[in-house]
């Protein structure tokens, strides 16, 4: 199996750059693309450069005064009054110089790749820079200005519209996503994620379900911290094929933060790179099963930018193009170079290996705890179906 | 947390000359499952619950005998006397009343006249407000010696952050009585940098958990 696919990319896009130790850092998009080249799996006629979105685009989903706080701000003009009020200039967002046009450029490659996807250019396109999934309508929010998820998201509906399925397999709650679409029948929302009774953002509780007319359309599975891979695949196998064959979408998105892994410094799921093979392989299965391929994958959150993010995403794109992630040994040049720069060991391999993996006790009542939030989830499916 | 506070105030009552009848489809309409019973001055003088009703009622398949039940009067069913709050009470206070006694609805009374009514599940919804996220944030909690001071210190390290606090619990660590638990919620999704200041200023944290990702 080949399918006709579109890297979003540009140097540009690494310009959403906080500070030099912020924990979010798009140099991962850098390192994802050089590993793909290196592996001689990213051509050139593939690779699709981003555009600005527009005011009107952002306005979509953002709030007009939100927008115009973030171009002062990235001009440095905004009261700090007002800061705190945008979310912005807190610790997880501080201001930038050139912010808006660096988010906007992101929310820009988004609408780039629904494009190409939605008018048959090719069958799937991925936008690593994107998948800002905390970003609120009028608040910025866990290293999230603007979201271009939401955008694009509302920008299919409006200009296509069509039924959008958004799959979101980041280790936090997509809750800039689910609320934006809260309402929403043709928008339903999966998020599975590290439970909120600690982590941030703390919302994504099994019974958010939507409310009015989009009640039973969003969905949710918080799950235990240490689930890691077993539980988390078979909870993202059954809820992504019993929503999908419920909802029956026009087209799908993913959300792929890739901050899951054991060694992500900020969450406590601890998987390994198997997961990373998994997720993108039922997308894949079922864009094409549902769809007609129409398959448009994010990025998101993943803070360990040297170890997990790259090897991650670059599953992604493998799957996308052939449907057969990477095996084996990382090639030699892109360790040779990125080494030297890396504050940490590089892995040889795109596998974790058996021995790095930590063994966690009470696995079995973890696994035990997150069938039963499935169960939750899904009871509003079955209710359905048994209606019918 | 006054009982003012979170008390309803549109209540609906029945007089006790009223029949079961209409106490049945009170409850039902408006789907609730108490309904205080007042005289003409708003005293509170009894109260109906959805229990009371089904007791009362012998048998649902002994048409006769319902229909007469139905007929009855309130008052031969309510229950009296009646346990009642004050506005300025506190929810905390209220708390345990609802633990320690079999009855799930408290009716408000100022000078004498209904004013509200506070059920065992407005109860539950403040504590999940309380305990509860309202704001985008992450979860810390801390060990900390029941010595007078360490709260203020703690706050100032978040402080120097410039972090913002949505809220803040502090329990008895039940394993020791000379320690408390303090559960910090702050709006931020990047933790770490603050809880390695708690670490440096000796405060002992028991979440977020050091990972192997995490020592970088
Ligand atoms: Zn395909
Ligand atoms: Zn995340």
């Amino acid at each position: 199996m080949t399918c006709k696919s579109s890297f979003v990319y540009s140097k540009n896009l690494l310009n959403y750059h906080f500070y030099a130790d912020h924990p979010f850092n798009q140099i991962r998009v850098r390192l994802t693309k050089e590993l793909l080249k290196s592996m001689n799996q990213l051509h050139e006629h593939s690779i699709m450069n981003p555009r600005m979105a527009t005011d009107e685009e952002l306005a979509l989903f953002h709030d007009r005064t939100y927008i115009e706080a973030v171009k002062l701000a990235s001009k440095g003009e905004l009261p700090s009054s007002k800061q705190a009020d945008f979310g912005l200039n807190t610790d997880d967002t501080p201001v930038f110089e050139g912010m808006h046009d660096a988010a906007a450029l992101i929310v820009g490659g988004t609408l780039e790749a629904i494009d190409a996807v939605l008018q048959n250019k090719v069958s799937h396109a991925l936008n690593l820079s994107g998948g800002l999934h905390h970003g609120f309508k009028r608040k910025a929010s866990g290293f999230c200005v603007y979201n271009d998820a939401a955008v694009g998201i509302q920008y299919i509906r409006e200009k296509y519209n069509m039924n959008v399925l958004y799959i979101d397999t980041d280790a936090h709650h997509g809750d800039g996503v689910q609320w934006a679409f809260y309402e929403d029948p043709h928008v339903c929302t999966l998020s599975i994620h590290e439970t909120g009774r600690y982590l941030f953002p703390g919302t994504g509780y099994v019974n958010e379900r939507g409310i009015t007319k989009g009640y039973g359309y969003s969905f949710n599975i918080p799950l235990d911290a240490f689930t890691q891979d077993e539980s988390f695949i078979s909870i993202y196998e059954n809820a992504f094929r019993e929503i999908i064959d419920f909802f029956k979408p026009d087209v799908l998105i993913t959300q792929n933060g890739a901050d899951a892994h054991f060694l992500d410094p900020l969450t406590h799921l601890n998987s390994s790179m198997k997961i990373y093979e998994q997720i993108p392989l039922l997308a894949h299965q079922l864009a094409h099963e549902y769809c007609e391929g129409r398959w448009i994958a994010l990025g998101g959150g993943g803070y360990d930018l040297w170890r997990v993010v790259p090897r991650a995403w670059a599953q992604i794109w493998k799957v996308m193009n052939d449907n057969q992630p990477f095996t084996g040994k990382l090639p030699n040049d892109w360790l040779l170079k990125w080494q030297k720069e890396a504050p940490v060991t590089l892995p040889t391999y795109w596998h974790d290996l058996e021995e790095d993996i930590p063994v966690i006790p009470r696995k079995e009542e973890i696994m035990e705890k997150n069938n039963q939030m499935l169960e939750h989830a899904l009871s509003y499916i079955k209710t359905q179906r048994n209606l019918k | 947390m006054l009982v003012e506070k979170i008390m309803k105030k549109n209540v609906i009552t029945l007089s006790s000359t009223a029949t079961v009848l209409e106490a049945l489809q009170l409850l039902q309409e408006h789907r609730i499952r108490h309904i205080p019973i007042i005289d003409k001055e708003k005293h509170v003088i009894g109260i109906v619950s959805d229990r009371d009703v089904r007791v009362a009622s012998p048998s649902i398949l002994d048409k006769q005998a319902n229909q007469q039940v139905l007929k009855k009067e309130i008052r031969e069913i309510m229950s009296t006397p009646v346990v009642t709050i004050h506005p300025l009470d506190f929810v905390e206070d209220i708390a345990k009343i609802f633990y320690e006694e079999t009855f799930a609805c408290l009716p408000v009374v100022r000078e004498g006249k209904l004013v509200g009514i506070v059920t065992e599940k407005d109860m539950l919804y403040t504590l999940i407000q309380l305990t509860g996220t309202h704001m985008p944030s992450s979860h810390i909690e801390l060990k900390v010696p029941h010595e007078p001071g360490n709260l203020a210190s703690i706050l100032a390290v978040f402080g120097k952050r410039k972090l913002n606090i949505t809220s803040l619990l502090i329990y008895p660590d039940h394993e020791d009585s000379n320690y408390k638990i303090v559960v910090i919620r702050v709006q931020t999704i990047h933790p770490l940098p603050v809880v390695k200041d708690l670490q440096t200023n000796g405060f002992e944290v028991i979440w977020p958990k050091p990972l192997q990702g995490a020592e970088e």
